[in-house]
């Protein structure tokens, strides 16, 4: 009788220790997506969590939302360590319009029904182009580094 | 966020690719994915799944630069205009002199492809200048 008591016993703590265990880290991920939500420059953080170990993924903009981002993680209840994964973005690089418009002048220059403006980084297409045509122009300007392109061409 | 999302399926066939170095990045309400291709085919079909979410690339929302990847060993390139002769020129650019023509389907020299858009070549005649990368295919 003894036995099966204690038994009985052991199998409660054991269960009652798996299912404890399961709901924390996920406990803990709403934790810490709660804690970076917070903060508007680590928008991009992707949160995992497993056995109290936290690992953050994704792309910030620069080292003190990175640092900021585990420092916020590892202030949070229950987080056993930081896996510190997230990467740095370089921000997008815009041509100079005075290059770009030599650059886009260049790419239309075989495309005479098609006129192209270059303001402030945004190149605008208008005019007609041949339907089977424009994927190429398209091409060929997206390698520019411009900021926008404003294509209002209607294809024929 | 939701740009990303709306180009998920591209982004997504991206990396299933094999693009190197790809980084896609959202700035002031535009998405910007560079990267290089292994292949031609691998680029046009990104353009392809760009143009099926995007009908005509009208949106604006979206820079797509994905450059193919061309091996340096490669010596000869092919004119691949529509049908015309390529203007060789002097210098990088349409405001540059023409100094020869390359034939339409052509295979020329290629000398170096130190600037993207203009490469230089020399054709057999050792006429040297540059043509406008586009119409130009490495051969193999």
């Amino acid at each position: 009788m003894k036995i099966i008591k204690s038994l009985a016993l052991m199998a409660l703590i054991t269960s009652t220790f798996f299912i404890g265990c399961k709901p924390k880290d996920a406990d803990i991920k709403i934790a810490v997506e709660k804690s970076i939500s917070a903060l508007p420059n680590l928008t991009g953080t992707t949160v995992d969590v497993k056995d109290g170990i936290v690992t953050l993924t994704g792309q910030l903009k620069d080292d003190n939302a990175k640092g900021l981002a585990e420092t916020t993680t590892k202030a949070v209840k229950g987080v056993k360590s930081v896996v510190n994964n997230l990467s740095i973005t370089t921000p997008v690089l815009v041509a100079v319009d005075d290059l770009l418009t030599k650059a886009v002048n260049d790419a239309v220059k075989d495309y005479p029904t098609v006129v192209a403006n270059v303001k402030d980084g945004i190149i605008s297409l208008t005019g007609k182009i041949k339907k089977e045509a424009l994927p190429k122009l398209m091409m060929a300007i997206s390698a520019l580094k411009p900021k926008k392109i404003n294509n209002q061409l209607t294809t024929n | 966020m939701a740009l990303q999302d709306k180009y998920k399926q591209l982004t997504d066939a991206a990396s299933a690719a094999g693009i190197s170095d790809l980084i896609v990045r959202e700035q002031d309400g535009i998405l910007y994915i560079d990267g290089t291709a292994p292949s031609g085919a691998i680029k046009d079909q990104l353009w392809d799944i760009y143009n099926s979410i995007d009908p005509n690339f009208s949106s604006g929302d979206l820079i797509l630069n994905v450059n193919v990847s061309i091996d340096a060993s490669v010596t000869k390139v092919k004119v691949v205009t529509e049908n015309s002769n390529l203007n060789i020129r002097k210098g990088p650019g349409t405001d540059q002199p023409i100094v020869g023509k390359a034939a339409h389907g052509e295979v020329i020299t290629l000398v170096n492809r130190s600037n993207e858009q203009w490469w230089l070549v020399r054709t057999k005649d050792n006429e040297e200048g540059y043509c406008y990368a586009q119409y130009l295919s490495p051969e193999a």
